[in-house]
């Protein structure tokens, strides 16, 4: 168990996957947590049992679907001034619906847009402007190694984390210099209900979640800009990234 | 389990600002996909709509010692109707509102996580000043320099002063601060003839010792729990010279420190000691006094001259050429416990052999505001900061507790780096922290490393304090938990005040950090 150097956090996409084991992590060193998403009773019983192992109000939840953008603002100031304080925020909401190679969904590429870019896009403004007020606080994206290149085989879901990372990396120009954290999260196939469907033999360097999030708030404490989840994953990523676009077309990755 | 009750379907209910802007360009779509796909449900019902709090007031609020910093909403009203509006604010947000004047406080006694902070820093006139009686009227945002540059070349000097000339009026009444008189003079309270205070309603009470008395001793020392001061009414002390003689001596032991004490209190009109918090065995309690006596007319060649500002103000360089503010720049290579063990030493050493029985003459601020020589000497214990441990013991307890006290941070390994000695005398206020004895005032740093262990060890220290029978001040109170507040003060004490808290502030609005650690959010 690590003691963080965070008092209050704040996780969206908390009821599954990351999001949950951060929550865990994060209320075993004594962090109170505030729990967002979209499930109640799945929060309900993440912070029932991390209130069972922890005492009552190191976990509070707040059910909230992040389409509902306009909500964002008063309900980040609300969680606030609830955890009487706020030191980090997580963004770790995010789909992935599955995909045939050759089909066009476009319901499905404006879940992912909402979900994986407005919604980040309405909290972590929020925590940006706090942050960068405050002049401390770190803010933390889960993006993707899939934000890297764009993919054949998940057009939208690899640009969404695109967006994610260009976004979080002008954050970190704006408010860093003020000494404020921003931390874009890059994770491999991690074992969440997002890639349960997938075929897991097929994805390289497979983590679990508690394995994802104890690096994520390793590299965090550690004040990182970008974290590759698991850090093998970076020399893979700029091997992947130096390929040029005509020859990337015709590799099958 | 907290929901929200916002609904945005509705273009009938108001939005805040921001969201409006943000809606607008948005509406064309919002219509195309209505007719899409028709809703089938009723419209939500409308809930109020949630107003924000103004996100450009958020700045970062820290403790003076730098030991904890919050985020709050600040308000700097400059009336007051502008203090009525910030209670307005509160009231709809459901926020508490925590009072901050200069922010001297070492600890949590002006911070309010995620509420209002209400700085009065701006309310900073006199209002009123009478050279013949040397009553003076002002707002609670004057700050002690204001007030003795004000008053000091007619021959007058406030009565009772803090180490720094920072702090505001409002903050020293509130805290009803003490200076190295305190056997003689009291606190500032003492020395306060009237003042008006704002309850959260709005309404101005006006408060003396023969008005609303219970108030008067009540709001005096009461931590800004029951009212904001809007204008106080000070007696100054008359002075015939800008100079003190000052006379510097060393002491070899608590005991023998409060021998000299005991010996000078009817004479001296200053007395403040220094100890020596590494000296330990037969040396434990080393250090040194300065004893400081008001010089007559006579004895000043030209008391005009000596009462002039700018014969007052402090030095602002060291030795002439190293400018004040690189000072403590100088000073951070031995803010270590090796450096300053050395550099207690060596204080010590001076103060033992020439510095011994010196006599100087000093002016009036550079007597008192020690603390203001080196601008910005806490910056020595960055990053982690510095806390105060100040605790108040009856003469009969103090050496045994002291020494005790000295003895077990030694054991403990966090040894202050500076130890300041003080006399005191009770007051009439509730809340008092005097005690007929001394007060001995800790620095101790605080480092990533040492900060769960020091505040276990201060626990300590509150059960020695305790069993000697004496009090803590909340003006440099980090540390205290409610069971040990509760032991000092006593259970009659505290059910006066909050009687009195419950008639002043019955919706609770004044709240900060260090009220609501000690004792909770007045809900019980």
């Amino acid at each position: 168990m690590t003691d963080w150097p965070w008092k209050r956090a704040l996780i969206i996409g908390a009821s599954s996957g990351i999001g949950e084991e951060l929550a865990r992590q994060l209320a075993r060193g004594g962090c109170r947590v505030a729990l967002v998403a979209r499930r109640a009773d799945e929060l309900t019983r993440i912070a029932g049992s991390l209130n069972a192992e922890r005492g009552a109000g190191i976990a509070l939840t707040f059910p909230h679907d992040v389409l509902e953008t306009e909500c964002v603002p008063a309900l980040f100031q609300k969680i606030a001034h609830d955890l009487g304080g706020l030191d980090l925020v997580i963004y770790s909401s995010g789909v992935q619906p599955l995909l045939q190679p050759e089909e066009y969904d476009f319901a499905k590429d404006e879940q992912m847009i909402e979900v994986n870019v407005l919604g980040a896009v309405a909290w972590l403004n929020e925590a940006a402007q706090r942050f960068g007020r405050a002049g401390e606080g770190t803010l933390v994206g889960i993006s993707s190694v899939a934000g890297d290149r764009g993919r054949r085989g998940m057009p939208v879901y690899c640009a969404t984390k695109a967006f994610l990372t260009t976004y979080l990396e002008a954050l970190r120009n704006r408010i860093a210099h003020r000494g404020a954290v921003v931390v874009t999260v890059k994770p491999g196939p991690v074992a969440t209900p997002l890639t349960a469907k997938m075929d897991q033999k097929k994805l390289p360097l497979l983590i679990t979640a508690d394995k994802a999030a104890t690096l994520i708030l390793e590299g965090a404490k550690a004040r990182r800009n970008v974290v590759y989840v698991p850090g093998t994953w970076r020399p893979i990523m700029f091997a992947i990234r130096s390929v040029p676009s005509w020859l990337f077309r015709r590799l099958n990755i | 389990m907290s929901t929200l009750e916002i609904t945005s379907e509705s273009d009938a209910a108001p939005v805040p600002e921001e969201a409006a802007e943000a809606q607008q360009p948005a509406e064309p779509v919002e219509t195309a996909a209505d007719t899409v796909a028709p809703t089938e449900e009723p419209p939500a019902p409308v809930a109020a709509p949630v107003e924000l709090m103004p996100h450009d007031r958020l700045e970062r609020v820290e403790a003076w010692g730098m030991n904890t910093a919050v985020v709050s909403y600040v308000y700097r009203p400059t009336t007051l109707d502008g203090i009525y509006a910030v209670f307005d604010v509160a009231r709809k947000h459901k926020r508490t509102v925590g009072l901050r004047g200069a922010g001297r406080s070492y600890g949590d006694a002006s911070l309010s996580a995620e509420n209002i902070c209400l700085d009065l820093t701006r309310m900073n006139r006199i209002l009123d000043w009478d050279p013949q009686s040397g009553i003076i009227a002002i707002e609670p945002g004057v700050t002690l320099r204001q007030l003795w540059q004000y008053i000091i070349e007619d021959g007058w000097w406030p009565p009772v002063v803090s180490g720094t000339m920072t702090v505001t009026m409002g903050g020293a009444l509130g805290m009803n601060y003490h200076g190295k008189n305190n056997y003689k003079m009291g606190p500032i309270g003492d020395h306060t003839l009237e003042f008006d205070l704002m309850l959260p309603s709005g309404e101005v009470k006006t408060c003396s010792r023969t008005q609303n008395a219970d108030i008067f001793f009540a709001a005096i020392g009461g931590f800004g729990m029951l009212g904001v001061f809007t204008r106080i009414v000070l007696q100054m002390k008359h002075v015939e010279s800008g100079l003190l003689s000052v006379d510097a001596f060393s002491t070899q032991s608590f005991a023998d420190i409060i021998r000299e004490f005991e010996a000078r209190m009817d004479k001296a009109d200053y007395l403040v000691g220094w100890i020596d918090c590494f000296a330990r065995g037969a040396k434990l309690g080393r250090g040194q006094v300065h004893a400081a006596y008001y010089l007559h007319a006579e004895e000043d060649k030209n008391p005009a001259q000596s009462l002039r500002v700018e014969n007052q103000e402090l030095p602002d360089s060291l030795f002439g050429i190293i400018p004040k503010s690189l000072m403590w720049r100088m000073m951070k290579p031995i803010s270590n416990d090796f450096g300053m063990r050395l550099l207690n030493a060596a204080k010590f050493f001076a103060s033992n052999t020439i510095g011994n029985h010196k006599t100087v003459r000093q002016s009036h601020a550079g007597f008192a505001f020690l603390l203001d020589y080196v601008p910005n000497w806490k910056f020595v214990y960055k990053p982690g900061g510095l806390i105060q441990y100040q605790s108040f013991v009856p003469a009969a307890t103090a050496d045994a507790c002291f020494t005790e006290q000295i003895a077990l941070c030694q054991q403990w390994g966090i040894v202050p780096y500076l130890g300041v000695f003080k006399r005191h005398r009770p007051d009439e206020f509730l809340m008092s922290h005097a005690v007929e004895g001394y007060s001995l005032a800790l620095d101790f740093p605080v480092t990533a490393r040492n900060r769960k262990r020091l505040w276990e060890m201060t626990v300590h220290l509150n059960q020695l304090v305790l069993n000697a029978g004496g009090r803590f001040y909340f003006a440099k109170d980090s540390t205290l938990d409610p069971q040990s507040t509760a032991a000092y003060l006593g259970d009659e004490t505290l059910r006066k005040f909050f009687l009195l808290k419950h008639a002043c502030d019955p919706e609770h609005l004044l709240q900060t950090d260090l009220s609501r650690r000690l004792f909770g959010s007045y809900d019980e």
